[in-house]
């Protein structure tokens, strides 16, 4: 499987804004933290390698 | 009860007084490697002589924790039951930050093998076997208090210059093999260096005795109550001993944290209003450092000599115990002129892929237990914080992966249709086999293991194995017959359904050749 790039989230504004939601209030160390939890749970829920790989590639690239 | 440091007498040898004849192998260190090997060697009909600058076995704790895989080399080498008696089992790793218990992690042993997944038992216990096995096997000629001075090499062989308390001699080998540890006096003589990475951090090992009772099992803290910010390991031994490992602050004075009055008050933290003595105390940096070439000619590095690593995850005696069967095994039939030069040079492919792996392992273990920076300390205490309630989070949490013994890639006859990991390449799994083992059915021979399969016509001994369940999980899987070829160090070279008898000897031809 290789990473989705184009639209795959209907919801996206939704998930933006609880994101958002989620780090209100918090140290930018908290955040760091936050963000940490959340992309290691994310990545365990993707399981597949090559998404991962390609997933920090696209970031890098940013 | 503190162990009883005897000084083994000094022997003056032969050489001292005439030339000795060329010896076949000289082994330089009788540390667990050094004597395993000499042992290995003396079983596959090769004789050596083992030069020890000390005279008494290593002092502390040490290599304590030996893995399934050394068990069973410890049963090649006639000690596991004395092994298997004396030491602690243990099967569970608890890991703690604070006073929270984070989770349990159970090393279940497999039920069908058996040697259980670790015993403890002090390094300097493993010597005094090991030395007790040697004294009755007249191919080794064991000698302490002999210090190797001098070495160079030719074509001819090895001479190494010794020197004792009675005086200098020379003496001369076909092969030498240095098991003489991280301090390698072969290894700086010979003017190799390492590769590799030291961490800042710093540890201070201890064995401690105590009445104090705790559960069996390896207990390791993030953050302790009594070591706060930084990592704690504990591990019970016999005796009435426990090993704890504090990692201390990069810009900590060593001998000031080694005085007792420093570790004490730590430890009653963690063995509460009971009396304590200190046993042994020893500081140490975290390394991961290689020998680019384990084999320099007709010098050979095994061990802690060619390979050194952070204690965490046992992988220093452990793998230093596969070097010697891998090794042994290659040299003994060069020797014996059954193998070619390619074979020995099988040693530095296989034992450096073995170590690289290590090695990455230990790094990142040293990286997870000391995060470099505020993002990497973010990840790691993230995966703490998840690892109550969230099952992936425990795997990811890295306080030292304990070590298996990973595969060999390996050219070897293979057949997809059997299990993927006993795949050629793999050690070859234990089973019950009639009242006994597999593996001790193995024994240090080539051999051909046939589950349902005809014995084959072909001059090689062959076990019919019972097709019991572990049998079948383990060299069946979904296949109704199977033929398997073993190397004499157990690790599986080559595998069929319905091999001709014409494959079964090419493979051994080419296992020979150091082609396989």
């Amino acid at each position: 499987m290789t990473l989705k790039t184009e639209p795959n989230l209907p919801e996206h504004d939704v998930f933006y804004a609880r994101l958002m939601a989620a780090h209100d209030g918090l140290s930018t160390g908290e955040s760091l933290t936050l963000n940490a939890r959340l992309v290691l749970l994310l990545a365990n829920h993707i399981g597949d390698m090559s998404v991962l790989e390609d997933a920090i590639a696209t970031a890098q690239q940013a | 009860m503190p162990f009883d440091y005897k000084p083994f007498p000094f022997v003056p040898p032969p050489g001292l007084n005439a030339t000795e004849p060329q010896h076949q192998v000289i082994i330089v260190g009788a540390g667990p490697v050094g004597l395993a090997t000499g042992l290995l060697l003396a079983q596959a009909g090769i004789k050596a002589v083992i030069l020890e600058a000390n005279n008494v076995v290593a002092m502390g704790s040490r290599a304590l924790c030996w893995s399934k895989r050394s068990l069973e080399i410890f049963a090649r080498l006639g000690i596991a039951e004395k092994v298997l008696a004396k030491g602690v089992f243990w099967e569970t790793a608890r890991t703690r930050r604070g006073t929270d218990e984070l989770f349990t992690t159970d090393l279940n042993p497999d039920p069908g093998q058996r040697m259980p997944a670790f015993v403890n038992l002090q390094q300097y216990h493993v010597e005094t076997l090991l030395i007790d096995r040697i004294r009755a096997e007249p191919a080794i000629d064991l000698r302490f208090s002999n210090r190797v001075e001098a070495v160079e090499q030719d074509d001819a062989g090895v001479h190494v210059y010794v020197t004792t308390p009675d005086g200098d001699y020379g003496l001369r080998a076909d092969y030498l093999i240095a098991c003489d540890s991280a301090r390698s006096a072969i290894r700086t003589k010979l003017g190799l260096d390492m590769v590799g990475t030291a961490f800042e951090d710093q540890f201070l090992v201890a064995d401690v005795e105590t009445d104090h009772d705790l559960p069996s099992g390896r207990m390791f803290w993030f953050d302790a109550p009594f070591n706060p910010g930084r990592t704690s390991l504990l591990h019970r031994q016999p005796d009435g001993l426990w090993r704890v490992e504090l990692q201390i602050p990069p810009d900590a004075n060593p001998e000031e944290e080694a005085l007792p009055e420093q570790i004490l008050p730590k430890l009653s933290l963690i063995f509460p209003k009971s009396e304590l003595r200190l046993d042994w105390v020893s500081l140490y940096r975290f390394q991961c450092r290689r020998l680019p070439q384990f084999r320099q000619g007709r010098v050979f590095f095994a061990g802690d000599s060619a390979h050194v690593m952070p204690p965490f995850g046992a992988r220093a005696g452990n793998g230093g115990l596969q070097d010697a069967v891998n090794l042994s095994w290659r040299l003994a039939s060069t020797i014996q002129g059954q193998g070619s030069a390619q074979l020995l040079d099988g040693y530095d492919r296989e034992r450096g892929q073995a170590t690289d792996e290590n090695l990455r392992q230990a790094q990142a273990t040293a990286r997870f237990m000391a995060p470099g920076s505020a993002v990497e300390r973010a990840f790691r205490d993230g995966l703490l914080a998840m690892s109550r309630n969230t099952g992936f989070a425990r795997d990811w949490v890295n306080t030292g992966r304990l070590a298996t013994p990973g595969i060999y890639p390996s050219a070897g006859p293979d057949d997809s249709a059997l299990p993927a990991h006993t795949r050629p390449g793999a050690v070859a799994e234990d089973a019950p086999h009639g009242h006994g083992w597999l593996l001790d059915a193995l024994g240090g021979e080539l051999r051909l293991i046939a589950i349902n399969s005809p014995v084959p016509d072909v001059p090689l001994p062959c076990i019919e194995a019972d097709p019991n369940p572990t049998v079948r999980k383990h060299y069946l899987g979904d296949a109704a017959r199977a033929l398997y070829l073993i190397r004499p160090d157990q690790v599986i070279a080559a595998r069929w359904v319905d091999p001709t008898p014409e494959a079964i000897t090419d493979a051994v031809t080419e296992l020979w050749e150091g082609r396989i």
